[in-house]
């Protein structure tokens, strides 16, 4: 029979960010596609929320603040090698750049970009990323192929992401490993759920969607598991667009 | 004790277009100035944030109809 070149079987994955939204997703439709799963969060409820809907035996869940040097480190000694790394942790801080403060930046700069920075650094030094392995990033089409009101800090981290990639992915191509991202438009995660955004901006929103709507948290779930299986072998630095048409308009 | 005068002073400086007259207590500001829109909503947030330590939602603008109505808001989380 055929191997499926999208397989994750015999793949050992590890997912940041997996608590809620697109990191839960990912972690959960990794597990179907036959990965080993370990995922970490801040949240302990949370993150096990995610943890039980994932198929399959043999994952794992480590509960950390990554904002903690102390913990991260503690988690990098604890993980195995891997075959896969998906940076998924992120916050957004919206603010109108008049009211940008170093505070703010330090902290987005560092959960976004500075942090899981770091922690591929860590796991490249400590020979964990296996020959073969991947590096996912959850990039944005903000920052790197337009942007919104308020989000010019959110925009910078996700450009400086999308700029790590590429170094990475060249120096790391010696050892055989690949680095990519992933840059969606809007998914809908909880904040629409809630009614936080009102009905009718929402409507307005998903008019400038040439597929009428935003993304869902499998769709760039997708897009990751191609680039963590051996279907995605000769692909390295890339920044893989998925908006739904967004940046076309 | 917050001055409801400054509090429109501070709602006019984020304007660009807009001449800091057309500014009273009664002003509709979601309907009555053109300049707004959904940048403004977050200029006017980030700066009760930043000047009253107070934090509204974009829900909060939604349901003030004049900038006394968003007065009364931010006072009563004061």
């Amino acid at each position: 029979m055929k191997v499926n070149p999208f397989s994750l079987a015999n793949k050992t994955v590890f997912v940041t960010g997996a608590s809620s939204g697109i990191g839960r997703a990912i972690a959960i439709e990794c597990s179907k596609m036959g990965a080993t799963i370990i995922i970490t969060g801040r949240n302990a409820e949370r993150l096990n929320n995610t943890f039980i809907q994932l198929e399959g035996i043999n994952h794992s869940q480590i509960i950390a603040d990554l904002r903690n040097e102390e913990q991260t480190k503690k988690l990098v000694n604890e993980l195995p090698t891997l075959d896969g790394i998906v940076h998924c942790a992120g916050i957004i801080t919206t603010l109108p750049f008049q009211f940008v403060t170093k505070e703010k930046l330090d902290e987005i700069f560092s959960i976004n970009f500075i942090i899981p920075t770091l922690i591929s650094q860590k796991l490249v030094e400590q020979n964990k990323v296996k020959k073969g392995a991947s590096f996912v990033w959850i990039s944005s089409i903000a920052g790197n192929l337009c942007t919104s009101p308020g989000n010019s800090m959110y925009a910078a981290t996700k450009s400086a992401i999308n700029g790590v990639v590429k170094g990475m992915a060249l120096e790391l191509a010696s050892k055989g490993i690949r680095v990519n991202s992933v840059n969606p438009a809007v998914v809908e995660t909880n904040i629409f759920s809630k009614g936080v955004i009102a009905d009718e901006q929402i409507r307005n929103e998903i008019k400038k969607y040439p597929l009428k709507r935003f993304g869902k948290p499998e769709d760039i779930a997708y897009a990751v598991i191609y680039l963590l299986s051996d279907a995605s072998a000769w692909v390295t630095g890339s920044h893989l667009l998925i908006d739904g048409g967004y940046t076309l308009l | 004790m917050m001055d409801i005068n400054d509090f429109i002073k501070n709602f006019a400086a984020q304007f660009d277009d807009t001449d800091a007259s057309k500014f009273t207590s009664q002003t509709k500001f979601r309907a009555e100035i053109e300049e707004w829109d959904s940048l403004k909503t977050l200029s006017v947030i980030a700066m009760v944030d930043d000047v009253y330590n107070v934090v509204i939602k974009g829900d909060d603008i939604r349901n003030s109809n004049t900038i006394e109505d968003l007065f009364n808001i931010v006072m009563s989380r004061k």
